[in-house]
C-alpha cells in the first residue's frame, strides 16, 4: 500500500493482565504500520492498589525508556494526539485482570438454550455459579434463595426461539426478578437477556428497575437449529468492562483515552482470530495461557469459537485445577522423577504468588507440565464447541488447522523456542499441516483492541512478521504400530538443497529451514497416513513452506499422544523430544 | 519496581472498618475496648423464602388473586394466618404454613421471608472502637505486633501463645500436644499429619500458627473450629527468620489469630495480632513499596523457598537463571550468610 494512503497515526495499546501490564507502541515505518516496542510492569489491579493506573504508568514509562519517546506529561497524563513529536495519536486498551465474574445462567432446554447461554458465559472471564433451567426440580423459592446466597455479578438469560415459548421464559424472569428485588440495590447484578425476542419489552419493564444494568441482545437461538452468539458476546464484553470499572480504579480514565473502547483481552484476541480465519482454508487457533485464565479462540471461515477458562488459569485458581485433572495427568508431562506431592505443593505455592517464576530446572519442568495439562484441557473443552461441519481426521481429534498462535508468559518466557513449541504440540496435539507462531510480545490482544480504532493497523503489523514463526508442523493421523514408517519426507529449499527423511510412527523429527528461507515439502504418506489431504494423499507439487526458528517439524508421535507405561521410558522419551527440538 | 509486601511488624497501628452486610444495630460505643469475638453490631436477616402462588391455588388470574390478598408488603404473618381469601358464599382461604415476613406480594403471588435469625458482626480484632458507622458497624483500632501469613482457615480466636518449637524448621508431631496446652494458641513449625490437627481440636486449642503445612491437609484444616494461620507456604518449609524471631519474643502474650483466607483482590490476609502497649500511635503498615537495597525480603519460590534475606543489589537488565529463563533479578544475602541471585518476581518485602 502506498504510504500516502495511511494516516500517519501512532497507536499505544495497553493490556492489563493479572500479573503484567503491557504497553505496546505501533507506528508508521516506511509507509506501513509496525510494532515498535513494548514496555512492561507488574499489574496493580489487585490490592493494595486496586487501581490499574500505577501499573499502566510504569509500563508506559518503561516503553518511554526503551524508545526514547515521551508519551506522558510530567503529571502522568497521556499526550494525545501527538504534539511537537511527543505522545501518540490514538490509544486502545484491553483487560483480563480481576477475579472471574460470578455468573448465573438461565435457559430452558439443557441441550438448546442452556447450552448456548453457557457457551456465551465461556466466552468471557466468567465463573458460572448457578444454572436455572426448565428441568430444574427445585421450587422457585429454592432458586431464589440460591441466587440470594450467591450474590452474582451477572445473570445471563436465554430461552425460547423467536416466536416460540413464552410462559416458561416468563417463569424464569419471575424467579430472577424476585431474587433481584430482594438483593440490596447496591449489589444487584447486571442482566443480559438473549432469549425469545417477543418477550424483550416485557423483560425490560420487569427487570430493568431490579438490576444494576439490563441489556437486551438478539436471541442466541432464534431457531432450534441456529445459534448466534456474536451480538451477545459484544454486549457481554461491554458489560465486563463496566463491571471491572466498578471494581477497580483507573479504568475510567483508560476507557476515556480509548474512546470508550476498553475491551476484555479475550474478546480482543477473538476479534483477531475471527478476522484471520476469514481467508483461511482450514481453521486458525489462538491460545493464551495466562494467570487469570487459559483462553482458546478458534476461527473457521470467519466463525469464532471462544472459550475462556478461568478455572484453568496458572494463577490463584491453580489448586482448583485438580478438580478437573489428576496429579498423574500433570506428572506424565514432566521429564523428571518427582513425587506427586511436590507437584501438589507447587500448585498451592504458585497460587499464592502468581507472578513468581521458576528459577530452577525442576521448577520449570513442573510449571511447563502444569501449563501443558491446563492448555490441553482448555483446547479439549473448546473443541467440543467447534462448528459441527468442521472436518476432523479422526474421532476426538482436533480438526486440521492452518495456523496456531500461542501466547502467554509460560510460552514466551520459556528458555528455548523448542520448549515453547513442544508445549504447544503436546497440549494442542494438532493434526495435518499447520504453521505454529509465537506471540512473543503479547501483541494479539493489543491488535484486537486496536482494530476498532484503526482496522488497517493489525493487518499490516501481522504482515510485517510481528509474530515469531516457530515451525511448520506436519502431524499425520495413522493407525500403525510404533516404529512403522509412516511418511517419506523430502524438503527442497529455495537453493535446491534436499533433505530426506523416513519418518516412523512415534517419532518427532526436525528439518532445518531457517527464517528468511523458503522451500517445498514433498510428503509421501504411507499406511494411509492422513496429513490433511485424505488418507495416503499429499500434493504432488509439494507443500510450500517458509523458514522458521525450528524449520519443519514432523510430529508422528500419534494422535492422541500416548506415553509408555514405564515411567523411566516415559521420561526418557520426553527428554528425547525436547532434545530433538533443540533442548 | 513495585514490590509485594508482607507485614511482619513488631509495633504498628491498624485501623479496620467492620460492617454488617445489611443495615442493623450497632451495639458498641466509641472508645470501647473490644476483643475479636465481641459482637459489635447485629441485624435481623431471613435465611430462606417461601413462595405462595395464590392465583394458581385459586385457579384465577393473577390480577384477580391480587384483589383477594389479605397481607401486604413487610407485614409479619403467623403460621395459619390467612394470606388470601376468595369472595362468594363459601369463601376459600389460603393460609401461611410458616411464620415469616411478607417481602413481596403481587402478580398473584406472595413471597415470605422465613427462618429469620440474627446476624452478629464480630470485632474480628482486638482494639478500641474509634468510630461508629451508624446502622452498619464500627472502625476498630489495634496497636501491637502484626504478622501476616499466607493461608488461613477462616476462623478467629484469641489465647495465650505457647511455643512448640525451638527451631523454625521443626515438624510438629501429635505427641507434642498435651492437656497443658488446652486453650492456648500454639506456635509450631511444619505440620504434615492429620493427627496433629485432630489432636489440637480435641484439646481444644485456641489457634495454631504453622510455618508450613502439607496441602493435603487443607480440607481437614478448613473443618477445624480453631483458627490456623500458615506463615510461609505449602510443603515442608521452615518459618522465615523474621517472623520466627518476632513470635518467639512474644510467647506467653495474648495473641489473636484472624485466619481470614488470602484474597489478592481485596487484600484480605490471615493475620496474627499481638496487642502491645505503646505511648503514642505507632506508624501504620506501609502497603506500597519499591524494591531497594538493604530491605528485608522473603523468597517465595525455590531455591530457599520461604527464607528471609537481605536485598543487596538490584541487578541491571535481565539475568539468566539456572532454569534458563531470563528475568530481572537481585542479589540477596540469606540468614546463613550465603549470597544468591534470585528473580525479583520471587521476592516480597517483609516490613
Amino acid at each position: 500500500m502506498p504510504a500516502s494512503l495511511i494516516d500517519a497515526d501512532s497507536l499505544l495499546a495497553i493490556d492489563i493482565g493479572t500479573v503484567t501490564t503491557r504497553a505496546v507502541l505501533f507506528d508508521v515505518v516506511e509507509g506501513h504500520y509496525r510494532f515498535v516496542a513494548i514496555g512492561q510492569a507488574p499489574s496493580t489491579a489487585a490490592a493494595p492498589f486496586r487501581d490499574v493506573s500505577e501499573g499502566v504508568r510504569q509500563a508506559i514509562e518503561n516503553l518511554q525508556a526503551i524508545t526514547g519517546r515521551t508519551l506522558l506529561t510530567n503529571d502522568h497524563k497521556l499526550i494525545m494526539p501527538v504534539q511537537n513529536g511527543l505522545g501518540v495519536d490514538t490509544f486502545a486498551a484491553s483487560l483480563s485482570a480481576g477475579p472471574p465474574i460470578k455468573t448465573v445462567v438461565a435457559g430452558l432446554l439443557a441441550d438448546v438454550s442452556l447450552e448456548s447461554v453457557k457457551r456465551l458465559a465461556r466466552s468471557t472471564y466468567a465463573r458460572v455459579v448457578e444454572t436455572l433451567g426448565m428441568n430444574d426440580q427445585r421450587k422457585p423459592e429454592e432458586q431464589i434463595d440460591s441466587i440470594l446466597r450467591l450474590r452474582p455479578d451477572l445473570i445471563l438469560i436465554a430461552g425460547g426461539t423467536d416466536g416460540g415459548a413464552t410462559r416458561s421464559v416468563q417463569k424464569l424472569i419471575e424467579v430472577i426478578g424476585l431474587a433481584c428485588y430482594l438483593l440490596p440495590a447496591e449489589i444487584r447484578p447486571v442482566i443480559l437477556y438473549a432469549g425469545n425476542n417477543a418477550l424483550a419489552a416485557e423483560v425490560k419493564s420487569a427487570l430493568e428497575p431490579l438490576s444494576s444494568a439490563l441489556y437486551i441482545s438478539p436471541n442466541l437461538r432464534p431457531t432450534l437449529e441456529t445459534e448466534d452468539l456474536q451480538p451477545a458476546q459484544r454486549i457481554l464484553a461491554e458489560h465486563y468492562t463496566q463491571t471491572r470499572r466498578r471494581q477497580m480504579s483507573g479504568l475510567d480514565e483508560l476507557n476515556a483515552w480509548a474512546g470508550g473502547m476498553l475491551v476484555p483481552t479475550a474478546y480482543a484476541t477473538g476479534r483477531m482470530i475471527r478476522f484471520l480465519s476469514q481467508d483461511s482454508q482450514n481453521g486458525i487457533l489462538g491460545v493464551d495461557i495466562g494467570a487469570s485464565a487459559v483462553s482458546v479462540a478458534a476461527g473457521f471461515g470467519g466463525e469464532l469459537t471462544m472459550g475462556v477458562y478461568p478455572q484453568l488459569g496458572l494463577g490463584e485458581s491453580l489448586p482448583g485445577l485438580l478438580r478437573y485433572t489428576s496429579l498423574d495427568d500433570i506428572l506424565r508431562w514432566i521429564p523428571l522423577d518427582l513425587p506427586a506431592d511436590v507437584v501438589q505443593q507447587y500448585l498451592y505455592q504458585k497460587a499464592l504468588y502468581p507472578g513468581s517464576v521458576p528459577a530452577l530446572p525442576e521448577d520449570l519442568a513442573i510449571e511447563q507440565g502444569v501449563a501443558r495439562q491446563a492448555l490441553h484441557l482448555a483446547v479439549q473443552a473448546a473443541a467440543r464447541d467447534f462448528p459441527a461441519g468442521v472436518k476432523r481426521l479422526g474421532a476426538g481429534l482436533l480438526p486440521p488447522l492452518d495456523l496456531i498462535l500461542g501466547g502467554g508468559g509460560i510460552l514466551t518466557q520459556a528458555p528455548t523456542r523448542g520448549q515453547s513449541l513442544l508445549m504447544l504440540l503436546d497440549a494442542i496435539q494438532p493434526t495435518g499441516c499447520v504453521t505454529v507462531f509465537l506471540d512473543q510480545n503479547g501483541l494479539l490482544p493489543a491488535l484486537g483492541a486496536a482494530a476498532s480504532r484503526n482496522p488497517l493497523l493489525p493487518v499490516q503489523v501481522i504482515e510485517s512478521g510481528a509474530f515469531l514463526r516457530l515451525a511448520t508442523v506436519v502431524a499425520p493421523v495413522v493407525s500403525a504400530r510404533l516404529g512403522t514408517p509412516v511418511l517419506d519426507v523430502r524438503l527442497v529449499d529455495q537453493s535446491g538443497n534436499e533433505t530426506r527423511l523416513n519418518v516412523k510412527q512415534g517419532a518427532l523429527e526436525m528439518l532445518p529451514l531457517t527464517p528468511g528461507h523458503s522451500g517445498r515439502l514433498f510428503v509421501r504418506p504411507l499406511h494411509h497416513a492422513d496429513i490433511g489431504f485424505g488418507p495416503g494423499r499429499a500434493p504432488a507439487q509439494g507443500i510450500p513452506v517458509s523458514g522458521a526458528v525450528l524449520g519443519v517439524v514432523i510430529d508422528a508421535r500419534g494422535r492422541p499422544l500416548r506415553f509408555p507405561a514405564d515411567h523411566v521410558r516415559r521420561r526418557e522419551i520426553i527428554k528425547k523430544w525436547l532434545w530433538t527440538l533443540g533442548g | 519496581m513495585l514490590a509485594p509486601v508482607t507485614h511482619i511488624l513488631p509495633l504498628t497501628t491498624l485501623r479496620r472498618e467492620r460492617l454488617l452486610p445489611v443495615p442493623g444495630r450497632v451495639v458498641v460505643r466509641l472508645d470501647q475496648k473490644v476483643n475479636p469475638v465481641d459482637v459489635i453490631a447485629e441485624a435481623v436477616m431471613g435465611t430462606e423464602h417461601v413462595l405462595y402462588d395464590v392465583a394458581r391455588a385459586f385457579g384465577v388470574r393473577p390480577e384477580a388473586a391480587d384483589k383477594m390478598m389479605r397481607v401486604s408488603n413487610n407485614e409479619t404473618v403467623q403460621r395459619g394466618q390467612v394470606i388470601a381469601q376468595s369472595a362468594g358464599l363459601i369463601p376459600r382461604t389460603f393460609r401461611a404454613d410458616r411464620d415469616g415476613r411478607v417481602v413481596a406480594a403481587g402478580g398473584g403471588q406472595v413471597l415470605l421471608e422465613v427462618g429469620g435469625g440474627t446476624v452478629e458482626l464480630y470485632a474480628g480484632l482486638p482494639g478500641v472502637v474509634t468510630r461508629i458507622i451508624p446502622e452498619r458497624g464500627a472502625e476498630i483500632t489495634f496497636i501491637g505486633a502484626l504478622l501476616q501469613g499466607v493461608w488461613g482457615n477462616g476462623r478467629v480466636d484469641t489465647g495465650l501463645m505457647l511455643p512448640l518449637l525451638s527451631q523454625p524448621d521443626e515438624v510438629l508431631k501429635p505427641g507434642r500436644l498435651d492437656v497443658s496446652l488446652r486453650g492456648s494458641v500454639l506456635l509450631a513449625g511444619h505440620c504434615g499429619e492429620a493427627a496433629v490437627l485432630q489432636a489440637a481440636a480435641e484439646l481444644p486449642v485456641r489457634g495454631l500458627i504453622l510455618a508450613s503445612m502439607s496441602p493435603a491437609l487443607i480440607p481437614l484444616a478448613l473443618q477445624m473450629r480453631y483458627p490456623i494461620v500458615v506463615m510461609d507456604g505449602f510443603g515442608r518449609q521452615a518459618m522465615n527468620a523474621v517472623a520466627f524471631k518476632l513470635l518467639a519474643t512474644n510467647v506467653k502474650r495474648e495473641t489473636t489469630l484472624c485466619a481470614e483466607p488470602y484474597d489478592r483482590h481485596t487484600g484480605t490476609r490471615p493475620e496474627i495480632l499481638i496487642p502491645l502497649p505503646a505511648g503514642q500511635s505507632p506508624a501504620p503498615p506501609r502497603d506500597i513499596e519499591a524494591f531497594a537495597p538493604n530491605q528485608r525480603v522473603r523468597l517465595c519460590r525455590a531455591p530457599h523457598l520461604g527464607e528471609a534475606a537481605t536485598l543487596l543489589t538490584l541487578l541491571p537488565g535481565l539475568t539468566t537463571m539456572p532454569s534458563g529463563i531470563r528475568v530481572p533479578a537481585a542479589e540477596v544475602k540469606l540468614e546463613s550468610g550465603e549470597q544468591i541471585v534470585v528473580p525479583l518476581a520471587n521476592l516480597e518485602i517483609l516490613g
